[in-house]
């Protein structure tokens, strides 16, 4: 498999990202069986991300928050961890036969989810599109408009995204590469900044 | 009227015009979510007021988020339904999200346990 330019980047993608004591990745490999089978895995290994991670973490109390520090990170990487693993799943190009992959990387005071998925073009240049418009919009404002539209029955799934960035804090990096092989395949990746 | 499976649970109970929601609800994408509107929009149509008891569920994905939303744009457009959100301020998806639904509809009362 040989990568081509052109490769576009958006939003704050750390490359590479930089070296982690602790980190872990888990592939999911190309698999033939159907969406439904396979959709409750991506649940249960978002949940065992927000496991692994919180162990890393005191019980401390959390200023404002009847949530321990350690609730606190198992809950909001088990939300972030499900979210990214279904958008790479939904807009995935399963005849790639690529894997997708998650890794998480802890520091003293961040988490960098990196997330790697295929699509074909198509896909490719309408996520670029909404990146261009969700980095140059107002945060609030955006999430609002495309929550009233998502309401109205209008909203496209961009709405995960945005409830990343905007109830959780997280920023955003992306990179988009077209590849030679498969034809009309663009690979994906995804970086998350999650502070703690 | 009931839906139960192995991760969520969702009952009416008419007598306290609440809808319990609990458990883990991770659909795949909103249209997944129609059964469970359905639900909720039955119920609203026969009642001036209702509280939806969120307390006990544990996670909701951004779909989950979505059919909300467009539940309580239903409502809002309705204009004379008192709605409620039961929450608990322990479980960290409520406390991130449910603000931005009063956001669509100001007249929605939060009430955290």
């Amino acid at each position: 498999m040989t990568q081509t330019s052109p490769v576009q980047t958006y939003g704050a993608f750390s490359d590479p990202i930089p070296a982690s004591e602790e980190y872990l990745t888990l592939n999911f490999s190309p698999n033939s069986a159907p969406r439904k089978q396979r959709w409750g895995n991506y649940g249960l290994s978002a949940d065992f991300l927000g496991d692994y991670f919180a162990a890393f973490f005191p019980g401390d109390a959390v200023p404002h928050s009847k949530i321990n520090q350690r609730d606190t990170v198992k809950a909001a990487v088990s939300y972030i961890a499900n979210e990214l693993l279904e958008n790479a799943v939904k807009y995935n190009e399963d005849s790639s036969r690529l894997p997708i992959s998650i890794s998480l990387h802890l520091y003293e005071q961040q988490i960098i989810f990196h997330v790697t998925n295929y699509t074909n073009q198509t896909l490719a240049a309408k996520y670029q599109q909404f990146i261009q418009e969700v980095l140059s919009a107002d945060l609030d404002a955006y999430y609002m408009q495309q929550l009233e539209k998502t309401a109205m029955g209008n909203g496209g799934s961009s709405l995960g995204i945005l409830t990343m960035m905007n109830d959780y804090a997280a920023r955003f990096g992306w990179k988009f590469q077209s590849l030679e092989k498969p034809i009309n395949t663009a690979r994906v990746d995804v970086l998350a900044y999650l502070d703690i | 009227m009931e839906i139960k499976t192995d991760d969520y649970r969702i009952w009416h109970d008419p007598d306290s015009a609440t809808v319990y929601m609990q458990g883990l609800l991770r659909l795949d994408g909103m249209e997944k979510y129609q059964s469970i509107m359905d639900v909720l929009l039955s119920v609203v149509d026969q009642l001036p007021s209702l509280t939806i008891d969120l307390r006990e569920l544990e996670f909701l994905n951004s779909s989950g988020i979505s059919m909300l939303s467009m539940f309580v744009v239903k409502v809002r457009d309705r204009g004379d339904v008192n709605l409620i959100f039961k929450g608990s301020d322990k479980v960290l998806w409520q406390t991130k999200s449910l603000k931005n639904l009063q956001r669509l509809m100001p007249s929605l009362v939060l009430q955290y346990e």
